[in-house]
């Protein structure tokens, strides 16, 4: 019996391997870290090797090697320099410190939710709004479209000084910036969604003589639930994006943008990587979430 | 609406009428007849709209037309009684709120029409409406600004933006020439063509295809414009650099979208293909490229925002003396917002222009597909 399971499981397991997808995820990732490693001795070699000529050093391919990989501001620094750097500023640096990413972290994380929040609520209102008024459907809709066509992280900046000079500092001009990129997925998947259930059923509500807000609390509002998850997956990455590059211009103190702009001043190109590095993770993270309530949810309604 | 009373337009014309009747600082509604002129024709055109209540192409043009009108009584106030006079002129805001009401059962017939009129008409009024309310924004902007003197600092009054998009046409062409046609186009092309190729190319390899493609949403889901001061070190300060950044920020989008696209071909038609004893090209030519055309074209449009974005952010981090993202993060330093707006409004037109003109090539190309047959 034990033994018929455990060959049960072996063959699940074998078939997992051949089936699935985490061996081919890594070794992807395998083969980008190996490039990676191959890109790095590329690209740092012509500076070392400009270096060893002017002070007129012998060198060997070894040596290239191992100094291309310990470079203090390299062209592209290795993965275990950044590696080590994560180690310092995230590990070996207490929190409430300037120099722990965790820090920087929080900040552009705090953010990044407040205007995750807001932007999702007024993507739900506008929705809602849509659906139910005709004029608004056909006067506002193709406005919401057209925003997204304005490069509007190029405004952030004048959004930054505009609300520094009336005394907006700090969460709240960042978190209108992600809010502005956060609405407009949510407004549009949830349009569809609360217009997804079909005529039949909103035919049934009718003959059951029920009102608009039961219609919208009984049918609308749960059909458009899978739309909405599906969306806020992609407004949460949004509103990182959102509140990184806020930081960016007025030369904000704290933040993943902040050190991005503080490590391109003065050529600390392990810093960027690392600060890139963290908010890849955040961002991750946060699709994650999203993506595991939104298995949560549906679960719990009743789909597969 | 016929037989339903038309409430916004007594909300107007009640309003309207208070408007009127309150003082100004200087002078009276009545004694201006800049003033008492538009808003008597204004108040005619409702008293007729209440009174016959039809939903006829006359009657939205007449609701059109007393807003309009209507709309230059405010501003004529305005200009009389100086900018900024704000809440002093209380009638002046009355005034405008009662158009807002008239404005939008305007647009409400002209959208009620547009639901019935035949599909050639119906094409324009889907144009007509989204206009009117974007006027009707530009014109509350316009008044707000100048009526409440609020500083050019914090926000300019579209007519000044207007100034600096006619006035400094040289420098504003010259930034869109060095971003848009330098660093954007030729970005977007390399990105999407080396997106698709490494998809058609990952598509044959399933093994490949189960690795990359799940990393490839992911890596669409970061932060890529953080990148930007990495390529501005490796490429150097002017195109180049703003070019990479958008290579790299389009490459995943359309590699993602085009894998999906090319699985997107039923077991059937590929069964079919089997059975004609088709080959790799003619079966990727035939069927699974036109059915993951629809994916590209997703992908193409993601992509063009994204590269407008992406060059304009890389400026930020170092440019030569041209260019938008140079423009906007230099003119705000120099509080000179007009121009900021001016630059602004030139990315949008940009924006606008360039995800148009993918979406009607998309359904030039693409015209069979389900989506657009349900239009009809």
């Amino acid at each position: 019996m034990t033994t018929d399971a455990a060959a049960v499981r072996a063959g699940a397991f074998r078939e997992g391997l051949r089936q699935g997808r985490l061996v081919p995820i890594l070794t992807v990732l395998a083969a980008i870290v190996v490039v990676w490693y191959g890109a790095a001795v590329y690209l740092n070699a012509p500076r070392l090797i400009d270096g060893y000529e002017r002070r007129d050093q012998a060198w060997d391919t070894g040596r290239l090697i191992s100094d291309a990989y310990s470079m203090r501001r390299p062209v592209l620094p290795a993965p275990h320099q950044i590696v080590v750097e994560l180690d310092k500023t995230v590990l070996d640096t207490p929190v409430t410190s300037r120099r722990s990413l965790v820090y920087h972290a929080g900040v552009t994380l705090s953010s990044s939710l407040l205007g995750f929040v807001l932007g999702s609520l007024l993507g739900i209102v506008l929705a809602v709004g849509i659906i139910h008024i005709h004029t608004l459907d056909r006067s506002l809709m193709p406005w919401i479209v057209a925003s997204q066509t304005v490069p509007i992280l190029a405004i952030a900046p004048m959004i930054i000084v505009v609300l520094a000079s009336i005394g907006l500092v700090g969460l709240i001009p960042k978190a209108i910036i992600s809010t502005y990129l956060c609405f407009f997925p949510v407004a549009v998947g949830m349009v569809k969604g609360l217009r997804s259930p079909d005529p039949l059923q909103l035919d049934l509500m009718e003959t059951y003589s029920a009102s608009k807000a039961q219609t919208f609390w009984m049918l609308r509002w749960p059909a458009s639930t899978p739309f909405l998850l599906a969306s806020l997956k992609v407004a949460v990455a949004l509103s990182l994006v959102g509140a990184i590059v806020g930081e960016l211009p007025t030369g904000a103190r704290a933040g993943i943008g902040a050190r991005l702009l503080a490590g391109s001043y003065y050529g600390q190109t392990i810093q960027i990587w690392s600060a890139l590095i963290v908010a890849s993770l955040m961002a991750g993270c946060l699709v994650w979430l999203v993506g595991a309530a939104e298995r949560q949810v549906l679960r719990r309604m009743g789909s597969r | 609406m016929t037989g339903k009373p038309p409430y916004p337009v007594a909300a107007f014309a009640a309003l309207a009428v208070a408007g009127v009747v309150l003082p100004l600082p200087q002078g009276s509604w009545i004694g201006t007849p800049a003033l008492v002129l538009p808003a008597a024709i204004a108040l005619a055109g409702a008293a007729a709209l209440i009174l016959l209540r039809r939903e006829s192409w006359g009657m939205a043009g007449l609701a059109v037309a007393s807003t309009v009108i209507g709309a230059v009584a405010p501003l004529e106030a305005i200009r009389l009684l100086g900018t900024g006079v704000g809440i002093a002129a209380p009638g002046v805001w009355l005034f405008v709120a009662g158009l807002g009401f008239l404005s939008w059962h305007a647009m409400a017939l002209l959208s009620l029409l547009s639901g019935r009129a035949d599909a050639g008409a119906a094409r324009w009024l889907a144009l007509t409406v989204p206009a009117a309310f974007g006027l009707w924004v530009l014109y509350l902007w316009q008044i707000l600004v100048v009526g409440f003197g609020i500083p050019s600092v914090l926000l300019p009054a579209p007519s000044a933006i207007g100034q600096v998009l006619g006035g400094s046409q040289e420098l504003l062409l010259a930034d869109f020439h060095q971003t848009f046609i330098k660093s954007v186009l030729p970005g977007f092309a390399i990105g999407c063509a080396s997106g698709f190729v490494v998809a058609v190319l990952v598509d044959r390899v399933p093994f490949l295809q189960r690795g990359l493609q799940p990393i490839g949403s992911l890596v669409s889901a970061l932060p890529i414009v953080g990148i930007a001061p990495i390529m501005v070190m490796w490429f150097g300060f002017d195109w180049q650099s703003k070019a990479a950044v958008v290579v790299v920020m389009t490459f995943f989008p359309m590699l993602v979208n085009t894998i999906a696209g090319l699985g997107a071909t039923g077991a059937m038609e590929r069964d079919l293909m089997r059975s004609y004893a088709a080959g790799y090209a003619t079966t990727f030519v035939k069927v699974r490229l036109p059915n993951a055309l629809p994916f590209v074209f997703n992908a193409l449009k993601i992509n063009s925002t994204l590269a407008l974005i992406g060059a304009i952010v890389a400026e930020f981090f170092g440019t030569p003396i041209v260019g938008m993202g140079f423009r906007i993060s230099t003119d705000v330093g120099r509080m000179n917002i007009d121009t900021v707006w001016a630059t602004i409004a030139v990315a949008a037109l940009a924006g606008s222009a360039f995800y148009g003109a993918l979406a009607l090539l998309e359904r030039s190309v693409t015209f069979w597909h389900a989506s657009y047959r349900q239009r009809r």
